[in-house]
């Protein structure tokens, strides 16, 4: 089974070919340590018999490489991988065969060069091997895709492909199966795991006329969907079109990287070369200085770092889309670890963005429920968002049979045979004069009267979101600097932002001057500070987009916010701010680990070998056994942090 | 006019980078990117002129690894 050991076919193959080498090798090199093979023949040409048997093994493990070495310098690419092994490994053999014919009573060197060419093909394994398995387990993060819809047609259902919906048909999605395409649920209720596409956890309940989001899990029950877009324009569709070229958006430090390498296998190779003419003509001992440039070689490829640091960012993208975190490049995750000036919109970003009852102030005599209750029957008819909220409130519906006016600019009067009810602002209670407590606190307040008499007061306040207050303390304490700019007065703002805890604000902003705002604070800025913005991305696209980071918030189904921001956040929760800084964090300094250790190694064996003191077997390790550590190391990127942030959370 | 195709037997990342600094060397092609990790090889090249700089693009991913193939 292909399953149980992860191989595919072509992998299988090189690995039984790695294998027989191997046993062929140990078995040619046990032989050679006991009886010397170089002396079962005698005379000047002793060294033929161990050469044949050692470049048996090595045609066995290498033929491939020597192919595309010969194919690849038909095609101009002389600093080629595969060719400067080749050159490495022959020279190694021609060296020992000069030392063969010069000194025929000691025969050696043949084992090493067979075996520096059998390791460079065992690490290229593990090299692959890994890569894949990273790459398989970070996809499989996002495996959300659809494979099929139940596409009802001429009065039966069709299993066919997504891409062959069109919008307006109807599909069937069972219990147990993805949602292929985004759409309007026309029959049944169910409940819904979007955790692939969200991260979380809990299942969504939807009804009849709920909208359905492409890539979650139907649950529990048939639905009936009513398909409003077509794959190509469907959530999952653009989350995997997103996360796919993310890779294409390249890091600082991915560019340095392939810069690195462009010259530093020529620069390796021009070392190797002086290396053995120039000491060689000074002190003629040219087998060991040609000895010495051909470890420099073996070491000369930069695979490690080129395959690790993407593979990191790679990682780190995956990583957080498991937590319903998109970000569009490996830039975006660089330039989030630097960010440290935050800005926030206010309304819909730190606060709900829809207004509910804050509090109810009875008058003397009065209680809360009777406020409510005069308060709904008045602004029953209402389709304000005030007076939403103060039917959401009250909870119950409101009594009928009054006649309900309109006073423009006040409030609403409500009349019934016996009462007359008074609901409105100040201005209103003044003009029939009502004594009323005037209301302190900031917000829209509603003042309700009942036959000229003050009954209460009820406070309407945007509701600040409740892990607003943790996130900017996170923050903040991480030393960033936080701002919320906001169009409400600075009455409000000024509230708001000690409610939540955000260093400075900006109010009574228009949209276009929020752009100013934070143009000014670009201007201002230091070089290495970065500028995040966070905002729900409804109104806010020009913003986004001119910062350094544009995050958008509850990206399900909104593709304005997809399109314009760097960063989603699928869920409208703030706490995935600090958790993918997180990330950034992580995924960096592991790019910086693989980094520096990858060429310290590299460079540490090119002075070693340089002056004599390792051979070609610590020099292949440095080729090979660094990528395999720099790749397992670029892998821990995706560890858990969900488990970790409620740890951190659990301890402070 | 930017694609993106798939990319089958891109075994080495060097290679992918190596293809990347070439493809973005031709004649015509706006802006290139090879991903080893997903990859895929995204061209943002001349509408009118695609298909022949496509064929010129894969000239040069032969040259440099001759197994990987694009599909297109």
């Amino acid at each position: 089974m292909e399953k149980s050991t992860g191989l595919n076919k072509k992998e299988k193959k090189k690995l039984a070919r790695i294998l027989i080498a191997l046993a062929l090798f140990a078995a040619v090199f046990i032989a050679d340590k006991i009886v010397y093979l170089g002396g079962v023949f005698e005379g000047p040409a002793a060294w033929v018999f161990p050469f044949c048997l050692y470049l048996a093994v090595y045609l066995i493990i290498g033929y491939d490489v020597l192919w595309r070495a010969i194919r690849n310098i038909a095609h101009g690419q002389v600093l080629d991988e595969n060719f400067l092994m080749c050159l490495a490994t022959l020279g190694a053999f021609s060296l020992a065969i000069y030392r063969g014919v010069t000194m025929p009573e000691n025969i050696e060197g043949f084992d090493e060069a067979c075996a520096v060419l059998l390791f460079y093909q065992i690490g290229e394994f593990f090299q692959d091997y890994a890569t894949g398995k990273s790459r398989k387990s970070i996809s499989a993060l996002m495996d959300i895709r659809p494979d099929y819809a139940n596409l009802k047609r001429n009065g039966g259902v069709e299993r066919v492909a997504p891409e062959e919906v069109k919008a307006g048909d109807i599909i069937l999605v069972n219990p147990g199966e993805r949602v292929p395409l985004d759409g309007i649920v026309v029959k049944g209720a169910s409940s819904l795991d979007t955790k692939a596409l969200t991260g979380e956890s809990l299942p969504r309940e939807i009804g009849t006329g709920g909208e359905i989001v492409s890539g979650s899990v139907n649950l529990t029950s048939q639905l009936e969907v009513e398909v409003t877009k077509e794959f190509y324009d469907s959530t999952v569709s653009k989350i995997l079109e997103l996360v796919e070229s993310a890779a294409e958006q390249k890091s600082k430090a991915e560019n340095f990287i392939t810069k690195f390498a462009k010259y530093y296998t020529p620069i390796v190779v021009g070392v190797a070369v002086l290396l053995a003419v120039v000491p060689g003509i000074i002190t003629s001992d040219w087998s060991t200085w040609i000895y010495r440039a051909l470890s420099f070689l073996v070491v000369s490829c930069p695979c490690a770092l080129v395959i690790s640091i993407p593979l990191s960012f790679f990682a780190g993208i995956g990583a957080a889309s498991r937590y319903g975190i998109l970000v569009k490049g490996s830039n975006y995750l660089e330039k989030l670890n630097k960010a440290n000036i935050f800005v926030f919109d206010k309304t819909g970003t730190l606060t709900r963005g829809s207004f509910a009852v804050a509090k109810v102030s009875p008058a003397a005599g009065a209680d809360e429920e009777e406020v409510l209750r005069l308060a709904a029957i008045a602004e029953q008819d209402s389709i304000h968002p005030i007076a939403k909220s103060i039917a959401a409130r009250y909870g119950k519906p409101a009594a009928g049979g009054y006649t309900l006016t309109n006073i423009a600019g006040k409030g609403i009067s409500a009349s019934d045979s016996r009462d007359t009810i008074l609901c409105g602002n100040a201005k209103l209670m003044a003009e029939n004069n009502i004594p009323y407590a005037a209301e302190r606190d900031t917000g829209t307040v509603v003042y309700v009267a009942k036959n000229g008499v003050f009954i209460g007061s009820i406070l309407i306040a945007d509701e600040v979101k409740p892990e607003a207050k943790e996130v900017v303390g996170a923050l903040n304490g991480m030393g960033c600097r936080t701002v919320m700019l906001t169009g409400d007065n600075e009455a409000i703002a000024a509230k708001i932002a000690k409610e939540v805890g955000v260093m400075e604000y900006k109010a009574s902003l228009l949209p276009q001057n929020k752009v100013e705002e934070v143009e000014t604070m670009l201007r201002e800025k230091d070089a290495k500070d970065a500028l995040c913005f966070v905002g729900d991305g409804i109104n806010d696209a020009p913003v986004l987009m001119r910062s350094d980071i544009g995050i958008a918030m509850g990206g399900v189904g909104s593709d304005a916010a997809i399109e314009a921001a760097d960063i989603v956040l699928m869920q409208d929760d703030l706490r995935g701010l600090p958790l993918a800084k997180r990330i950034a964090k992580k995924t960096m300094a592991i790019v910086f680990e693989n980094i520096v250790f990858s060429i310290a190694v590299k460079v540490a064996i090119l002075i070693l070998s340089a002056v004599g003191l390792t051979n070609m077997w610590v020099a292949v390790f440095g080729d090979v056994g660094v990528a395999v550590i720099a790749i397992l190391n670029a892998m821990r990127v995706n560890s858990k942090y969900a488990a970790k942030a409620k740890r951190a959370a659990a301890k402070a | 006019m930017k694609k993106v195709y798939k990319l089958e037997n891109l075994d080495c990342a060097n290679c992918a980078a190596k293809m990347e600094r070439a493809i973005n060397k031709l004649d015509g092609v706006n802006a290139a990117s090879v991903s080893f990790l997903s990859q895929r090889l995204s061209v943002e090249a001349d509408e009118s002129r695609f298909e022949e700089i496509m064929d010129a693009v894969a000239k040069v991913c032969r040259k440099v690894e001759p197994d990987c193939k694009i599909l297109r």
